[in-house]
């Protein structure tokens, strides 16, 4: 029975959205040999498919390939032809496809709409949630992943644990009764970044219902509120583009200034 | 090679010899980080890039290449200044690519 070619096995967990690394020779005595490999925790046990050339090699190419795959990250490693440690006669690259990063919006308004638009053109998989099922329909936002009618807080004692560095919640409503415990519970996950949307006076009377709902000042100062960059947007879309450019720039750590402003290397 | 997978599956349906370019590793400031991928068709079309447009003309050449012989090969691109001719990233960088088959 012929097995299924490595490359369709790649594309259908890709289309899962399920994390793999892809890890090729690219210069040794197998030149193009590959090893798929996903974590143990999907697997429960320290499999993998393809091989390099060696049960040796694939081995530590497959711990290697896990640990960069945590990361997020792509690179070269060598090895000697058994997977020996500092040896260069085998150079692999390890290319490793995390899951998209996830993007919560909280509150069905029109700026969700342009938000979802844009965070999909990034890469995220996005959920729009909102307690009222007359305004979170696919139909208004046809692009979402998930549109889900629940409170805030609910949907993230479900899915919170899953959040981490990468992922965003956007708080969108403006509405206290829905903001605070929306907030409240973001704040309890490893969840990157936090937006709030409001004007200034809606932000300082919403910091005043935190603080009375037990968030402390390292809470408050984890929140982006008011949510985005000042680039003077005015439409949903322009708004959406501020606030992808926050996180952006929030998770790389970089200065949120023009270019032309700046010196040093455009890119770390 | 998220971002170029759909043309894959497509040129692998229409029968289609392919072959993939990846950057595997980058010195100095570089548009696109390891895992940017390029794939380029028997007849000629292009998915997906490498860099920020500098390279990619040349990567064309060197996959057609890699179709017509079936051998892999690395192929670095480092600096051009202005003067030369020759093919280079102007950021300053120097990346380097694999280009296979995809015959896997």
């Amino acid at each position: 029975m012929a097995e299924t070619p490595l490359f369709d096995r790649l594309a259908t967990l890709l289309s899962n959205e399920e994390p793999v690394a892809l890890v090729t020779v690219i210069d040794g005595p197998k030149t193009g040999a590959k090893l798929l490999v996903r974590p143990l925790s999907v697997t429960g046990s320290d499999v993998w498919e393809g091989t390099l050339g060696n049960e040796g090699l694939d081995r530590v190419a497959a711990r290697d390939a896990r640990g960069e795959l945590a990361a997020g990250r792509s690179g070269v490693r060598h090895y000697g032809t058994h997977g020996e440690a500092r040896e260069e006669e085998v150079k692999v690259f390890i290319e490793s496809f995390a899951p998209p990063p996830q993007m919560l919006i909280f509150g069905a308004v029109d700026f969700t709409g342009a938000l979802v638009k844009v965070a999909k053109v990034l890469g995220f998989r996005v959920t729009v949630c909102d307690a009222r099922p007359v305004f979170a329909t696919h139909q208004r936002f046809p692009q979402a992943d998930e549109v889900v009618v629940d409170w805030p807080n609910r949907l993230l004692e479900k899915v919170g644990p899953s959040l981490g560095a990468r992922d965003a919640v956007c708080v969108l409503t403006h509405d206290n009764k829905f903001d605070v415990p929306a907030v409240v519970a973001a704040l309890a996950t490893e969840v990157g970044y936090i937006g709030v949307m409001g004007s200034r006076r809606t932000h300082d009377n919403r910091l005043q219902r935190l603080t009375e709902a037990g968030v402390d000042q390292a809470g408050l100062d984890r929140l982006r509120s008011p949510i985005g960059l000042d680039i003077g947007a005015r439409t949903p879309e322009e708004t959406a583009v501020s606030i992808m450019a926050e996180i952006i720039a929030l998770h790389t750590g970089r200065s949120m200034q023009a270019l032309s402003a700046t010196s040093g290397p455009i890119h770390d | 090679m998220r971002e170029i997978i759909t043309d894959l599956q497509r040129w692998q349906a229409q029968g289609k010899k392919i072959a993939v370019a990846r950057v595997v590793d980058l010195e100095g400031s570089g548009p696109r980080l390891p895992g940017a991928s390029m794939a380029v068709s028997e007849d000629s079309q292009v998915a997906g890039s490498v860099s920020g447009g500098c390279v990619e003309g040349a990567v064309v050449v060197e996959a057609l290449e890699v179709i017509a012989t079936g051998q892999p090969r690395m192929v670095t691109f480092g600096y051009s200044d202005d003067e030369a001719l020759a093919v280079g990233l102007t950021c300053g960088g120097t990346i380097h690519l694999f280009l296979e088959m995809l015959d896997w």
